[in-house]
């Protein structure tokens, strides 16, 4: 059933339950249980706020502080994204990640060839400042922060986020943006890469020095388990590759001579939440705990705070389904409420009609208003760790544990994260696993309602968001206007110490703020780390 | 009555070892490609052979391709929505490279109302997501048939 396989005897009851991580769930847990995994109080749970931080990062849990809300907003022009932002924070909701249209995610302009068809449809348009200066105009940055979701180009993004940021009054100390920033993910999954691992992580490394002061209230890397539990992953896989991707990163900043307790604090997770809610809960539990562990042990840590794993738990969209798409609001819900009882700092939901379109405003306030109701009406802010002591709950912990360091070693035997995303070990073993799981489906071993149980026949559209062609046309336009209007002697200069920075091996991120202030578009910039970085070849998946 | 039994034979011969070439390709620049993996392990598996694109491919790219690898059948992952101005150009160009023989078969987030359009530009299979492996199966390796048996005709 769902995401784990049941067995069954003969009058139909279960005699088996295997979670995806491959863990066993017994009929019954009890204090034999918490003793067969070694279990202790002080070693493996703590206080809520105590070191190894399973329970919570914080004491106070989500009595000090509810969960941040972050719908992922964005379409068309900047124009048509502000008013939609506007919308989200008019309706209660406190933090905003933008999506990006994909020629902005691949660093192409707008009238770019390799952009025909696609500007504006899965997301906001960028190509200039012009752009932010639209998008985010009204918005108070020194109180709402911005998730970026972005990668190949991240560091563009920062950078305009920062010019925007000053442009309109705000010191740069006190914005708040999380890009996404994780460019090995995307190798994995997602595929929104540009550059060669190599240079695509050293830009990454830029982004995490240049915050550390010129914003301090950044989150420069968001590291995303998230995709590639899309792309077939195990919950245990998701953790132990998600950790791996962070050191990689918190390795190439060390390299520039840094202490780990001046930069790793402000790393952020991006973790998804489809699947068996108790397998859900137990991961988020051990990954605090590994990530903490990993930090402490490993990078010498030292101050607690660093250590703390912040997390944005959502979206689930591969739980969501095309059939009877109203489905998608419970399960949303229920995604929701697992990953509140594990403390999640920020949660965002896939909306219900996303595996159509993109969210019509109806869908998207659907989503935030599940997210409200489970914090103000059903009491998840009234105790931290509600589920912990559970000897069921604490047993599958301990073994997601377990699981996520065999995950670990797995990719340590074929000589660490790189080359296992370089070669493609890991894009061919969760493909491998995604198409035995759609098998899974087909054949009713999983079920999954609607689609293999209770289906209703022919499925029917949702109400689908319009996309038509005066999208480009107006965002071509407007880019035009800018690049008419601009100090074209500036632009120039500005690029051409981008490109002098580059090739010297130079931390980026101040050239880039200067080329976005002088209106350097999205393509121009890019189009240099292109030239001086080459692109990623893609390993095969077979 | 013998020369006719005599080309079944062939024909069937022909038929039989004739291995369906497939190419899986992701146009424009998204990159999920879960999806378009997942149907060439299922191809492979049914014993066709799946040469797969990669992503960021441009239809002229995958026009290329299909030429230089002489596939029997193109068939495209689009999540992004742009299925119908991907699949117009594609079939311009394919007619324009005088492949335009090939099968064009389509998956990925399709809403219903597009497969008619789809049809209409001489697209034989559309398989939105979910789609059981059987189905896509079946409706290659029929239309792929069919265009053999055509040309035996």
């Amino acid at each position: 059933m769902g995401v784990a396989k049941y067995t069954k005897d003969a009058k139909g009851q279960i005699t088996d339950v295997t979670l995806q991580s491959g863990i066993h769930v017994k009929p019954f847990y009890g204090p034999e249980d918490l003793e067969r995994v070694g279990f202790s109080y002080e070693k493996d749970l703590a206080d809520p706020g105590v070191y190894p931080f399973t329970r919570a990062i914080h004491r106070q849990g989500y009595r000090s502080r509810a969960w941040t809300t972050r719908q992922y907003t964005g379409f068309g022009t900047s124009y048509e994204t502000n008013e939609r932002f506007k919308l989200m924070i008019s309706h209660g909701q406190t933090g905003l990640n933008v999506a990006f249209d994909l020629p902005t995610q691949m660093g192409y302009d707008s009238d770019d060839p390799m952009a025909e068809g696609e500007v504006g449809r899965v997301g906001m348009a960028v190509d200039s400042l012009r752009d932010f200066e639209v998008a985010f105009k009204d918005i108070n940055l020194a109180e709402i922060g911005s998730g970026l979701t972005i990668n190949a180009v991240a560091s563009i993004m920062l950078a305009m986020y920062q010019a925007v940021a000053e442009k309109y009054g705000y010191d740069a100390k006190v914005i708040s943006a999380t890009p996404q920033n994780d460019i090995l993910k995307e190798m994995i999954g997602r595929g929104a890469w540009i550059f060669p691992v190599e240079p695509a992580v050293k830009l990454i490394g830029d982004t995490i020095e240049y915050s550390m002061t010129t914003m301090p209230r950044t989150n420069p890397v968001s590291v995303c388990g998230y995709h590639i539990r899309e792309s077939g992953a195990t919950p245990a896989q998701e953790i132990a590759y998600a950790i791996l991707i962070a050191n990689a990163y918190i390795d190439n900043v060390l390299l520039r001579g840094y202490d780990v307790d001046e930069f790793v604090g402000r790393f952020s997770f991006n973790l998804n939440v489809f699947g068996n809610i108790w397998e859900q809960v137990a991961k988020f539990r051990a990954a605090r705990k590994l990530w903490a562990r990993n930090l402490k042990e490993k990078y010498g840590v030292k101050k607690e705070a660093n250590m703390f794993l912040r997390g944005l738990f959502g979206g689930g969209g591969f739980g969501l389904t095309k059939a009877q798409p109203e489905n998608n609001i419970m399960r949303g819900a229920y995604y929701a409420l697992s990953a509140a009882l594990a403390g999640a700092q920020t949660i965002a939901l896939c909306s219900y009609d996303e595996a159509y379109t993109i969210p019509t405003p109806h869908s998207a306030v659907i989503s935030l208003r599940t997210l409200q109701l489970l914090m103000d009406e059903i009491g998840l802010r009234d105790t931290v760790d509600p589920l912990a002591g559970s000897y069921f709950i604490e047993t599958l912990t301990k073994e997601m544990e377990g699981k996520i360091e065999e995950e670990m070693a797995n990719i340590g035997k074929v000589g660490g994260i790189i080359p296992a995303v370089a070669t493609g070990y890991i894009q061919k073993l969760v493909s491998r696993q995604a198409y035995a799981f759609e098998k899974g489906i087909q054949s009713g071993e999983l079920l999954k309602v609607g689609v293999n149980i209770y289906t209703e026949g022919e499925s029917k559209d949702v109400e689908l968001h319009e996309y038509t062609g005066e999208t480009a046309e107006k965002q071509i336009e407007e880019l035009k206007r800018v690049k008419r209007e601009r100090d074209q002697h500036e632009t120039t200069r500005t690029l051409l110490d981008l490109e002098k920075a580059t090739r010297a091996g130079k931390n980026v991120m101040p050239y880039l703020v200067d080329c976005c202030k002088a209106y350097a578009t999205v393509g121009e910039m890019t189009r240099i780390f292109r030239d001086v970085y080459g692109e990623f070849k893609e390993p095969g998946f077979i | 009555m013998d020369a006719v039994s005599s080309t079944d034979t062939v024909k069937e011969a022909a038929l039989a070892a004739k291995k369906i070439r497939i190419l899986i390709a992701k146009p424009g620049l998204d990159g999920h490609d879960r999806g378009a993996k997942v149907v060439a392990h299922a191809l492979m598996e049914a014993g066709m052979e799946v040469v797969y694109t990669g992503l960021h491919q441009t239809v002229d790219q995958i026009v290329s391709t299909a030429l230089q690898e002489d596939v029997d059948v193109i068939g495209l992952s689009i999540m992004s929505g742009a299925h119908i101005p991907i699949i117009e150009k594609l079939v311009k160009k394919a007619r324009e490279a005088g492949i335009d023989d090939k099968m064009i078969v389509v998956g990925g987030v399709i809403p219903v109302r597009d497969i008619p359009r789809l049809k209409e530009l001489g697209v034989r299979g559309v398989f939105p997501g979910g789609t059981p492996f059987a189905e896509i199966v079946s409706v290659i390796r029929e239309n792929v048939e069919r265009g053999q048996e055509e040309k035996w005709a």
